[in-house]
């Protein structure tokens, strides 16, 4: 069914609609990776937002049973240059636009996609409805409590030989468990909202805050009792977790232009100097300025606009970044920050028993 | 970290001439990794031999040794410069095996020279398999398994533990022969032992065949700093088995997943570092279409045609910062300048894709095999952009030149010849797929036969699905949609005049009512997420156009060359770099088009506007439109420019220099006869023919030998020199070629090249070229001496004036080359190009005449400041032909009309031998001069004896072989004769025992198969002999003294010895 795209700013884009045709709206943002839609579309921390993709053939590979972040696709909605619909993979089950019908996700098909991602750069904050009526009006209230939306209700355990890590959902994506399990951690993963004391009882030998959607200063009310948690176990803060750490050791957040959301952003290493290329997915970023260097120093920045992409505690064995070491989609040069963080939990769990 | 302060002078070596598998892409990136390190204020020494390149203009080296690239050559040139660091990864496996030569022979520790860029021995690892293998295995990544046997049970034993399909490499055979891929223990037994008998040492390589599975290439780069980035993935339609070279290619890859691409990313990422390489690699991997396992096929630690294609495939300058790289910054310091404002540690993301398909030089060697294997086959390639795969694929197409525009051949084959055909990959399979589902098979039949994936024949099936909706209306009841549809999905506007029997105006008509045009995108390296300024475009039509079109300023569209070929090679992008750089510099606006990856025309900061884009008419005018421009330049690009001159001209466009109507004036026989009359200047007696008979009434009328061609060809296609009536009619009825024909007199006299610049009155003449084979053998393919020593003051005089009348007369404006022949007391004019030619270039290097700058001057109507013949220089240049024969199994190399060259070098000098020598010996192990006591094989046809009386004395000293008839010519003359060989396998046998320096064999009827001639010169080119087919070529190499190698001199040398007159 043809159908169109408006945009806050009043541009208008014709395609064919797929998956829910009854449409969607929500902040419109833009990923440049050329590969993983999958892993994109079940990402929650793109709760409330239409993606539009950067690459104009999407759906070649399918969908696989393998690579979703979460258990359904998160995002509002997709818009898409070129949709396949003759996939060839080996693993592929399911079309795109079988999925987004099967799970209600409204997407649109045969847009100019680079046009509207000059838009958002030029922009910023740009909202956008997929729609059958190009008179509507865009809504452009940002999502607000997606958080609480997507995070986890109860505790889930996954065993393991090695330290016990319990990591905060503020809408995780599950290659950050599967990083952890794979290196032999158990872990529990546990409501964005539960207290030290709970924590506590799960007695745990690390801390993972993990990614999750929108403003993190919606997190404000949670952030003494975190701050609590953080301090008395090591440690490791991924994406909002990032910026939450930054914002209970007083530094204050702010929105980027137009946010990094790909799979080759460059950051460097301040102390060993070295370059890695990371996948990003991030709309806030954490102003170097507000930075408590009392606490915190900042140890990745990135290479292109030099904002700060990861913080580490100055005496606590807390360390925080800003991109996605645990990859999917995007490389994964950065997959050691687990296994230190994993040391880590070891070594000072070790202290404590000795 | 900083550059190194420490190195202030770097020998950078090119790749020397064009061969097959070697070609621009390396001009290209030498000429951007030059220029990078020179504005890094290091002053650069370049070897390179290669006239026709851009590299060795004066504004890109320092130093510039248009010598030898032997180790002799080197070593002189380093003792003379003391370079601090020598580059060698920008000069292709040529630069590399002459670093690694210069190593072992001790060269660059004696004069403490740093190897930049890649270590010694990783050049090594990648070049040696079995290094590479065991490598591989250290760091654990898989390679293919495979062993050496000795025996049929051996192979047998092998195969059972991995695993059919298995790969039968015989051991020192060459291009794979008496190989095969067997695909059960039945077939292996055959295999295996065809494979011993034809290894000379009875040995064969059992490798597992990955045949069929995805070929993934990644490009990678890594600093000193261990930083490594992927520039691009790229993915072969054509599954492994055939040559990344020899397939279609697309950027990025289609169907992996993101785990998949991110883990062939990490192994490469792996392998670049266990490598240690510093700047790019290029990694090739094979993945199994049906699991997550592969294989690593091979690396390439170096620039490549690969890098290039991904460089212009994703704007990232991979010359460029790997000689950055090489000089000791890291990524995170060096800024990428497509966009001013990332740096070259982020990875290009793109947002369309690209398609590269190569160009064969089928059309020209009707003999040769097509089939493509490990072996390359291309000269050149194409690459098109665009933002679905369909459009992105018929583009490409319609930019090969080979009279399709779009994805459709004419066929003459049955349901089971197509079914059959489409098994084995050749040039046209592409075009046979689209016809078998034209036919109805469908994608899992052609899957099952092709093993291309899935992904690309959907697209295929797409194409041809829009054709047959299409068919379904008339030109008055298509409906918008379809033909939006059509358009979309890269339809030529031609492709729908003809299935509609309408015109092309009819066609853009409905465009311009619908209010439709392409948009035009820029290729920014990073998906639109930066603002970038630099101004490279490809069409599209969807979407919003970006392309803010400039006003006020004049502006000028020099058309390209299009993709390399046999005939219209190199130097066409020269001409056209010069002629964009000379309007930029008049403060003319310069846009050019070209849709060849490998040229420094396509780099982003040659034109002020570029545009990717096939050079078809319809595409030529989009822009035309688009840009408002005030007219085309049609000289620089070839014969693809010219070609498009008319068709413009009467679409109403402007075209700068020798009008339309004087371009057909040389072109025309007819016309060209009439103005050669009306000049009083003479020309060979010719006749157009339409039939078997009128050609034989003219060959008779003419007398024998006659030339017969078709006309209208580039390089000599399908001409031949015929002695009798039993050879045209042979020729007649092989000849792919249709009436008419062209029957001139052969008159077997010195050729002489020209090329002048016309001003429409006055002509400037840099010099005369003397061709060293008589007429008959193409001007690609001969040796040619600059300026020409045999020609007398009045011959010059007679020369320049038929030149000067010619130009005049048609009121040539820029560039013309003209061919003339001399007999005894007549100078008669062969051929009239309006237009640039091979020796443009060359000219331009040796005079320091700036040609094509003058040559735009004058079509933008200024006035030559000097003119006449100008004095001759003061050494020699001699253009040397060089041929790819060897990768091209079914062709005679025998000289002839038809050219066969893919590529040339200059040699220079004061003495004319020593330039002779460096032209023929201009390589390690390629024709080195005689000495006394060498081996030299003869054998002469009966006019060759007649001729070789009297020159017999220069062979006394040397070892003879020949063939009966010439065994007893020479004893006659009282010549020793060391053997009599009567088959061509004797002479491999010989080759064994004592070395055969060279082969004289001059042909009586060429390319005959079977024949004793065409088998010798077959074995010649396996056993790397050079083997001479002129008389004419070897009397010159015969005249070059082993030893007599002068002191190598910096071009800018040869040039101060001489005021040229200022121009």
């Amino acid at each position: 069914m043809k159908g169109y795209i408006v945009l806050s700013t009043g541009d208008i884009f014709e395609g064919e609609l797929f998956g829910d045709q009854r449409g969607c709206s929500g902040e419109l943002v833009f990923n440049t990776g050329m590969t993983g839609y999958q892993e994109v579309l079940t990402d929650p921390s793109y709760a409330g937002q239409i993606v539009t993709f950067t690459y104009p053939l999407i759906g070649n590979y399918g969908v696989n049973m393998l690579d979703d972040e979460s258990i359904r696709p998160v995002c509002t909605g997709l818009v898409v240059g070129n949709l396949c619909q003759t996939p060839s993979h080996y693993q592929s089950n399911n079309t795109l636009s079988e999925i987004a019908e099967q799970y209600g996700l409204s997407g649109i098909a045969g847009v100019d996609t680079r046009a509207i991602t000059h838009i958002i750069r030029e922009h910023g904050l740009v909202f956008g409805k997929i729609t059958t009526d190009p008179s509507e009006l865009v809504p452009t209230k940002p999502a607000t409590g997606q958080v609480a939306a997507v995070s986890t209700k109860t505790k889930t355990k996954h065993s393991g030989e090695g330290p016990h890590i319990v990591m905060f959902d503020f809408g995780y994506k599950k290659s950050i468990l599967t990083a952890l399990l794979d290196k032999g951690c158990a872990v529990t993963v546990v409501p964005y909202n539960t207290n030290f004391k709970e924590v506590a009882e799960l007695n745990p030998d690390g801390i993972m805050l993990t990614n999750g959607p929108g403003d993190p200063k919606e997190m404000l009310p949670h952030l003494p009792e975190l701050k609590k948690i953080i301090e008395a176990y090591p440690t490791f803060a991924i994406c909002l977790g990032h910026q939450i750490v930054a914002l209970a050791y007083g530094a204050d957040t702010d929105r980027l232009p137009y946010g990094h959301r790909g799979s080759n952003h460059p950051v460097k290493n301040l102390k060993t100097g070295k370059v890695y290329m990371t996948s990003q997915n991030h709309g806030y970023m954490v102003k170097e300025s507000s930075i408590n260097t009392k606490y915190l120093e900042v140890s990745y920045i990135n290479v292109n606009d030099k904002s700060v992409e990861g913080l580490t505690h100055r005496y606590l064995p807390i360390s925080t970044v800003q991109f996605h070491p645990e990859a999917h989609p995007g490389p994964s040069d950065t997959d050691p920050l687990f296994t230190e963080f994993i040391q880590q939990c070891q070594a000072i769990g070790e202290k404590n028993y000795a | 970290m900083p550059k190194f302060e420490h190195i202030k002078k770097i020998l950078v070596i090119g790749s020397g001439p064009i061969i097959i598998g070697q070609a621009a892409e390396f001009d290209y990136a030498g000429a951007q990794a030059c220029l990078a390190l020179k504005e890094e204020g290091i002053e650069v020494v370049l070897v390179n031999n290669n006239p026709a390149t851009i590299m060795t203009d004066e504004e890109v080296a320092d130093k510039i040794y248009m010598e030898p690239l032997t180790v002799a050559s080197l070593e002189a040139i380093i003792a003379k410069e003391r370079p601090d660091g020598i580059l060698p990864t920008l000069g292709g496996q040529t630069g590399l095996n002459l670093a690694v030569e210069l190593a072992d022979a001790g060269i660059i520790e004696r004069y403490n020279v740093r190897l930049l860029g890649t270590p010694l021995d990783t050049i090594k690892k990648g070049e040696d398999r079995e290094e590479f293998k065991r490598m591989m295995i250290e760091i654990g990544e898989p390679v293919p398994e495979s062993k050496t046997v000795n025996t049929v049970q051996e192979a047998l034993d092998f195969a059972e533990e991995i695993d059919y399909p298995v790969i039968v490499r015989p051991a020192y055979t060459l291009g794979g022969y008496g190989g095969g891929i067997a695909g059960d223990a039945a077939e292996l037994q055959e295999v295996a032992k065809r494979g011993i008998a034809a290894s000379p040492i009875e040995q064969i390589l059992i490798e597992r065949s990955v045949k069929g599975w995805k070929e993934i290439e990644y490009e990678v780069m890594r600093d000193s700093n261990d930083t490594c980035i992927i520039v691009c993935n790229m993915e072969n339609l054509d599954p492994v088995g055939v040559h990344t070279g020899d397939s279609i290619v697309v950027a990025p890859s289609q169907t992996l997943t993101d785990r998949q691409y991110q883990m062939l990313r990490s192994v490469s990422t792996k392998v670049i570092r266990a490598l240690g390489v510093v700047g790019g690699c290029n990694i090739q991997i094979a993945l199994d279409p049906y699991s997550e396992q592969y294989y690593l096929i091979e690396v390439n630690p170096r620039v490549s045609r690969s890098s290039a294609l991904a460089s212009k495939a994703t704007g990232y300058p991979i010359a460029r910062i790997s000689a950055k790289l090489a000089i000791g910054y890291h990524l995170d310091e060096v800024v990428n300048p497509i966009t001013g404002y990332t740096y070259a540690s982020f990875e290009p993301a793109i947002d369309y894709i690209v398609t590269k398909i190569p160009r064969w030089p089928f059309d020209k060697f009707p003999q040769a095999n097509r089939s493509l294997g490990t072996q390359m086959k291309a000269t050149g390639e194409v690459m098109s952009l665009d933002r679905n795969f369909e459009a992105s694929l018929l583009k490409g197409i319609r930019s090969l030149e080979i009279g399709v525009h779009h994805l459709q051949l004419e066929l003459n084959l049955t349901d089971e010849e197509l079914a059959e055909g489409i098994v084995e990959a050749t040039d046209t399979r592409i075009f046979l797929v689209a016809e078998a589902m034209r036919r109805g098979m469908t994608v899992e039949q052609i899957h099952a036969k092709t093993e291309i994936d899935p992904f690309f024949l959907y697209s295929i099936e797409k194409i041809v699905q829009i054709e047959k909706q299409l068919a379904s209306y008339s030109w008055a009841t298509v409906p918008e949609e379809l033909l939006k549809e059509a358009k979309l999905r890269g339809f030529a506007d031609v492709t729908l005049k003809e299935m509609y029997q309408i015109s092309l105006d009819d066609v853009r008509n409905r465009w311009k009512q619908l209010g439709w045009a392409p948009s035009y995108k820029l290729v920014d390296t990073c998906a639109a997420e930066f603002v970038a300024a630099t101004p490279y475009y490809y069409s599209t039509w969807q979407g919003r156009d970006e392309v803010k079109v400039s006003e006020g300023k004049k502006k000028v569209l020099v058309l390209g060359s299009g993709p390399i070929r046999i005939g219209q090679g190199i130097e066409f992008d020269y001409c056209s770099v010069h002629a964009a750089k000379s309007l930029k510099r008049l403060g003319i606006e310069a846009v050019v088009i070209n849709n060849n990856p490998e040229t420094v025309s396509t780099d982003f900061n040659t034109a002020d506007q570029l545009y990717f884009e096939p050079l078809a008419l319809e595409d030529v005018l989009n822009v035309v439109e688009k840009e408002q421009v005030d007219g085309v330049m049609v000289q620089f690009g070839g014969q693809t420019a010219v070609n498009l001159a008319d068709p413009l001209s009467q679409m109403g466009v402007q075209i700068y220099g020798t009008s339309v109507s004087s371009i057909d004036m040389v072109e025309d026989r007819d016309l060209f006869y009439q103005l050669l009359k009306k000049l009083d200047i003479p020309h060979i007696p010719g006749i157009s023919v339409n039939s078997e008979q009128e050609a034989i009434n003219a060959a008779v009328k003419l007398e024998y030998p006659v030339l017969v061609r078709p006309s209208y060809v580039i390089g000599g296609r399908g001409m031949v020199v015929l002695n009798n009536t039993e050879e045209l009619v042979s020729y007649l009825q092989e000849t792919t070629f249709s009436f008419p024909l062209l029957v001139d007199k052969y008159i077997s006299g010195m050729e002489v090249e020209v090329d002048a610049i016309c001003d429409g009155e006055q002509v400037l003449v840099p010099g005369i070229f003397q061709h060293v084979e008589r007429a008959g053998v193409h001007s690609g393919d001969s040796m040619a001496i600059f300026p020409a020593p045999s020609l007398n003051e009045l011959q010059k005089a007679t020369i320049t004036r038929y030149t000067e009348d010619i130009a005049r007369e048609i009121k040539a404006k820029g560039l013309i080359n003209i061919q003339l022949v001399i007999a005894g007391e007549r100078i008669y004019v062969l051929e009239v190009n309006p237009r640039a030619s091979r020796t443009v270039p060359i000219i331009s290097k040796i005079t320091g005449v700036p040609m094509v700058e003058l040559a735009v001057k004058a079509q933008l109507g200024q006035k030559l400041e000097s003119t006449g013949l100008l004095a001759d220089i003061p050494f020699f240049a001699v253009k040397g032909p060089v041929f790819s024969t060897v990768k091209l199994s079914g062709v005679d190399p025998a000289l002839g009309p038809e050219m066969k060259s893919t590529g040339e070098v200059i040699g220079l000098s004061y003495q004319i031998q020593t330039a002779l020598g460096k032209a023929l010996h201009w390589k390690e192990g390629i024709c080195q001069p005689l000495e006394t006591g060498d081996a030299l094989f003869i054998s002469l046809s009966d006019g060759a004896k007649e001729e070789m009386k009297g020159k017999l004395s220069a062979l006394s000293g040397l070892k003879i072989l020949a063939t009966p008839g010439t065994a007893a010519y020479l004893q006659q003359h009282g010549l020793a004769v060391e053997a009599v060989l009567t088959k061509a396998a004797q002479v491999k046998e010989w080759h064994q025992t004592t070395e055969i320096k060279a082969i004289l064999n001059t042909p009586t009827v060429g390319n005959k198969q079977g024949r004793f001639g065409f088998e010798l010169r077959q074995v010649a080119v396996q056993l790397n002999i050079p083997c001479f087919t002129s008389l004419d070529t070897f009397q010159s190499y015969l005249q070059v003294k082993a030893g007599n190698v002068s002191d190598p001199l910096d071009l800018n040398v040869y040039l101060q010895q001489k005021e040229r007159v200022q121009i």
